[in-house]
């Protein structure tokens, strides 16, 4: 459990951070969004003990990062997969992180064998690809068996054999009944796995729910029709709840009426009716719609610095 | 099995695991070795060579000779000690060691301890070994002294301690800097740019500040006997080297309990 109450960071006259106020429940995958740069990285680092709050508080498991007696079995985490000493071998990398806190070795190759390094564990960890360094990282966040664990940008760069893994593994975490929070600036890399939705843009909360009512909520499915007679179908559509316009290839675009209901509007009319589908939202799109406004704000704020 | 708990104990353990797994850190350690060794040998062949005469033959340090080495190897050992904290500045490791230890300071106590531990270790047989073999080498011009002769240990083993300070510094230098260049650049002031810019003092000012200075203060104590004019004592020259080390090693840990990782 992560609870992050009114969380501000400020490093000097920049605002990463600002009164951020949500919790991550045990036993889901929660899935971390934001474009880059909207502060998710410092808030791990927050929730990691690694940066102090400015202000607000940040607990995980009920106690603040710095105060558990043993930190890796608390919350386990994965910030940089590249951050290892590049001559050392991944198994002198987990031992190391092992024994700070008395976990035993045999522990070590538990992990390993986890996430399917045995065969190059005694390499140094320099030489590792992407992915294998991403498993490396996993490792290390699962040493502790913690109750809480914390990867950013885990599924970033991993082919499709890794992602696929990956989210098994975090699946697997979440159902042991462990808290998982997973960064990503794609929903759409989020949306297979994750069950729940922090959505942050310049810092702040955006959106705090489920997968699929954020989906819901960003932008409705809209209809496409193509007819006899398109402006007259549109005048007859149009009222304060559904808007209709005109797409680039001429196709009417409707969104606010299911469309059974275009449907029997036009044949009431005796407009004839040559194409009619609903678009989906693309997870894609329903999350740019809403980082819009962040994204725009922060453009704006950088060209009035200058 | 314990419970799972970090303590100051093994925290060093990890520090250990990681410096024996750190090529560089290993290498900046043998370098010392074979500076020591090989150096002191050099300076004692050269000595042997011209023996001095008069005067010169009054003030003839053998051990010093012999320990000639331990002025170079400073730096190899300094190196270490910035090496094992700027690697995982460098490479963010950093972050990973602190979010498991993440009252921060034991890790850097722990380093601390592992560094001094490792370079006593190795620099007290090398400095035994190569005073045993210059004195071998100066006694063919009846130049040499044994290690039972007063103040000849206590230079012999504070050579070696002088490289575990050196070691130290380097540590807090690093931690200090967060960035390996900076760290080593720094270590090459303090120990040999400053003392060059007090030297152009005017002579008795420069003497009595160059007093001191970490390294001249420091090698005090290699010295079997010390000149007063331009050296102090040689435990309360090693004092002083000891208390910058520590001093730096203070304003380290305050950086890095402060603020962010």
């Amino acid at each position: 459990m992560i609870e992050i109450h009114e969380l501000t960071k400020r490093y000097g006259p920049t605002t990463a951070v600002s009164d951020l106020t949500f919790t991550v429940r045990p036993g889901t995958v929660t899935g971390f969004l934001g474009p880059n740069g909207a502060g998710k990285s410092t808030t791990m680092r927050m929730i990691l003990g690694l940066d102090e709050p400015t202000s607000g508080s940040v607990t995980v498991n009920g106690r603040p990062p710095q105060a558990h007696a043993a930190p890796l079995h608390e919350v386990g985490g994965m910030l940089d997969p590249r951050a290892v000493h590049p001559s050392r071998s991944a198994y002198h990398h987990l031992l190391a992180l092992a024994q700070t806190t008395g976990i035993r070795r045999s522990r070590v190759d538990e992990v390993i064998d986890a996430v399917g390094l045995r065969s190059v564990a005694g390499r140094p960890a320099g030489k590792f690809s992407l992915g294998m360094a991403q498993r490396l990282g996993i490792a290390a966040a699962l040493l502790g068996d913690p109750a809480t664990v914390v990867l950013d940008e885990p599924v970033n760069g991993l082919d499709v054999e890794g992602i696929r893994w990956m989210r098994g593994m975090l699946t697997e975490l979440a159902s042991q009944g462990k808290t998982v929070f997973v960064s990503s600036h794609l929903m759409s890399e989020i949306a297979q796995t994750a069950t729940r939705l922090i959505v942050i843009g310049k810092g702040r909360l955006i959106a705090d729910t489920s997968v699929a009512d954020f989906i819901a909520s960003a932008a409705p499915a809209s209809v496409r029709v193509r007819s006899s007679d398109q402006p007259g179908l549109a005048a007859l559509l149009r009222s304060p709840d559904v808007t209709a316009t005109v797409a680039d290839d001429g196709a009417l675009l409707v969104s606010g009426l299911a469309a059974e209901r275009i449907g029997a509007i036009a044949a009431a009319a005796g407009i004839a009716v040559a194409e009619l589908s609903t678009v989906e939202t693309s997870l894609e799109d329903a999350f740019v719609d809403l980082t819009k406004d962040a994204v725009e704000y922060r453009a704006a704020s950088f060209e009035e610095e200058k | 099995m314990s419970t799972l708990q970090v303590t100051q104990a093994r925290v060093m353990k990890s520090e250990w695991t990681k410096l024996r797994t750190q090529p560089g850190a290993l290498w900046s350690l043998l370098s010392a070795v074979i500076l020591v060794v090989a150096f002191g040998i050099l300076y004692s062949l050269l000595r042997v060579a011209r023996p001095p005469h008069g005067a010169a033959a009054a003030s003839f340090d053998p051990t010093s000779v012999s320990l000639a080495g331990v002025q170079l190897a400073q730096i190899a050992a300094g190196v270490l000690g910035v090496l094992l904290i700027t690697s995982e500045y460098a490479t963010g490791l950093i972050r990973t060691t602190l979010a498991a230890v993440p009252r921060r300071l034991p890790t850097l106590w722990g380093k601390a301890a592992v560094v001094t531990g490792a370079v006593v270790a190795v620099s007290v047989p090398a400095a035994v070994a190569v005073f045993l073999a210059g004195q071998a080498i100066l006694g063919r011009q009846h130049l040499s002294v044994s290690f039972g002769e007063p103040g000849v240990a206590r230079a012999v083993i504070g050579g070696a301690l002088y490289l575990a300070v050196a070691a130290l510094l380097g540590l807090a230098l690093g931690a200090l800097l967060r960035s390996t260049a900076g760290g080593i650049a720094a270590l090459f002031g303090l120990l040999f740019a400053v003392p060059i810019l007090v030297g152009f003092l005017p002579g008795s000012l420069a003497d009595e500040i160059g007093k001191y200075l970490p390294g001249t203060a420091g090698l005090a104590v290699t010295t079997v006997h010390p000149d007063p004019a331009t050296s102090l004592g040689p435990w309360t020259g090693f004092g002083v080297f000891c208390a910058y080390a520590l001093l730096l090693l203070g304003a380290a840990a305050v950086r890095m309990r402060r603020g962010d990782a």
